[in-house]
């Protein structure tokens, strides 16, 4: 078998709609193609019960009741749902949440809003392996908090918290917890009972579904959990999210959560971890002075975040450009600052630079992470070889006692 | 990053990447950048005595159009007199390669690292009349 160039490694970002998915959606693109809403005639009920089963297959997938699934536009928008909706309904109750400082910007930032609004916002700083610690958080709830907000499984170096502990102590302290889940649901057994979730946002593009639809999960039962809306209209989703349903991108997720569900029954998940060790194991094996960024032990399967020291993360993209992947590199990003996610797990600014993020998914081949390998063991020995400061090392300068000149 | 055609060539074929011996007499060396900052450049000289460039070589830790900017500068300063060499500006540099405005600081660093390179040598040179001098003067005692 040919392999075929480029190959995608950036299963983080985003990934392939699953050909299965595709399938059921299509139908909704053109025969059946009512407005959920319109309960009148045979074309509305059709779309109403398509719209229904979806709910059921993204409930069923985490273990949570259809009723307590409410259709967004995508995760950003389940974010800031969840928070806005949360700190502006119980502002008389309270106006302080807690969040971490490696949280996803659709979390951050919608804090950072209602910080402008007179909110206060505590930002948990994370350990090393990129996991806040709970003490921490024990000592930051207050008599005024109103929600906590922690993600699954991060974006970036793929650790995962401890949202089990984290919802267990905010459910004692009787603060509501919200977890952005996007990274791992689909790919990790995830369960909103057991975890002790009062909310998760969802994503389908994240999941081999298609973009600009996810969900939210807002626990029902007691204490009931009340969110002021942020879209108005028409009243759909319980009035929480107004708006007509996007009934083939709703299908979409939810097939996407069945498929899920078969394919971690398969052992999609052990499969996809092998690859990842198989790459990790590899490069350690070709290359010196590799780093991994955050947690081995608490990770998403699919993740590997390595620091190619003295590489730069942008050139060291240029250079393997048949891969498609991702760096914290300052130069990637338009504020030519370094990831502030491994600012945050305090690593090193230098190593920051130099920090590659792959994304192994549903249809990564062995044969291309073969083909991986050897491309990034080739341009690293290339551009180590232009490097001056692998070179000052090599030679037994310690690069850190150079007076450098910051510009 | 979308970069001009210049910016990726340099890249992909960078021209005189290597080292010189730093402690030869003729040759300056320039250190410029931080790792911190993402980008470090080495940029060495081999001047003769007549104040031409006869050899440059570059070495970069750096984003694509660092890598490119230095390697550019050493096309420039072959075989250029030191004053050409000086006369060098981040604007040229950014010009010559199209670089996008969040890429001006490799330009600017690629110019400071010719004249880090030529000050270097400089020095040695002012080193080297002050020990000539010095023993002369000796030697006169």
């Amino acid at each position: 078998m040919s392999l075929k160039l480029p190959i995608y490694l950036d299963n983080h970002a985003t990934t392939r709609v699953d050909p299965k998915v595709l399938e059921v959606m299509l139908p909704f693109l053109t025969e059946v193609f009512g407005n959920a809403g319109s309960r009148n005639h045979a074309f509305g009920w059709a779309a109403q019960e398509a719209v229904e089963r979806a709910r059921e297959q993204v409930a069923s997938l985490i273990g949570a009741d259809p009723k307590e699934i409410i259709f967004t536009s995508g995760a950003t928008e389940s974010d800031n749902l969840a928070i806005l909706g949360v700190a502006h309904f119980y502002k008389e109750k309270g106006k302080h949440l807690i969040t971490q400082l490696t949280e996803h910007k659709a979390v951050l930032d919608a804090c950072h809003a209602l910080e402008k609004e007179g909110f206060e916002i505590t930002y948990l700083p994370v350990a090393a392996d990129g996991r806040i610690r709970l003490d921490d958080l024990a000592a930051a709830i207050r008599p005024d908090t109103t929600l906590v907000s922690i993600m699954w499984a991060n974006n970036e170096v793929g650790t995962i918290q401890d949202i089990t502990a984290i919802g267990k102590l905010c459910r004692e302290r009787g603060v509501f917890f919200h977890t952005d889940a996007v990274q791992g649901i689909g790919k990790l057994p995830f369960n909103v009972a057991s975890m002790n979730v009062d909310m998760a946002s969802i994503s389908a593009h994240k999941m081999y579904g298609p973009k600009g639809i996810g969900a939210l999960y807002i626990r029902r039962g007691r204490p009931r959990i009340r969110l002021e809306p942020t879209m108005f209209g028409g009243g759909q989703e319980r009035g929480i999210r107004s708006g007509t349903h996007a009934v083939h991108q709703i299908v979409g997720l939810g097939a996407a959560c069945a498929v899920a569900a078969d394919a971690m029954r398969d052992g999609e998940t052990e499969r996809i971890r092998e690859l990842r060790d198989y790459l990790w194991t590899k490069l350690q094996e070709n290359l010196d002075e590799l780093y991994l960024n955050g947690s081995w032990e608490h990770r998403l399967p699919g993740n590997l975040n390595v620091s190619f020291a003295f590489c730069e993360g942008e050139a060291m993209m240029m250079a393997i450009k048949d891969l498609a992947v991702s760096s914290g590199s300052a130069c990637t990003s338009a504020s030519l600052e370094p990831s502030y996610v491994l600012r945050a797990m305090g690593v090193d600014v230098e190593l920051a630079h130099t920090s590659i993020r792959f994304g192994i998914g549903r249809f990564t081949t062995r044969e291309e992470i073969d083909y991986a390998v050897q491309n990034i063991t080739d341009k690293v020995r290339w551009l180590r070889e232009m490097s001056p400061l692998y070179e000052m090392v090599k030679e037994g300068i310690d690069i850190k006692s150079i007076e450098w000149t910051a510009h | 990053m979308a970069y001009s055609n210049k910016v990726i060539d340099h890249y992909e074929n960078p021209r005189n990447v290597g080292s010189m011996d730093k402690n030869a007499e003729d040759v300056g060396t320039g250190l410029v950048g931080a790792p911190a900052c993402g980008d470090v450049m080495k940029l060495q000289l081999r001047i003769s005595d007549d104040g031409i460039i006869e050899d440059a070589k570059f070495k970069t830790f750096g984003c694509g159009s660092a890598i490119a900017s230095s390697s550019l500068v050493t096309e420039l300063v072959k075989g250029r007199s030191v004053e050409f060499a000086m006369s060098i500006n981040n604007a040229m540099i950014a010009e010559e390669l199209k670089l996008p405005p969040v890429k001006i600081h490799c330009s600017v660093l690629a110019e400071d690292a010719i004249k880090a390179a030529i000050a270097d040598f400089k020095q040695k040179r002012a080193k080297k009349a002050d020990a000539v001098s010095a023993s002369a003067s000796a030697a006169a005692e």
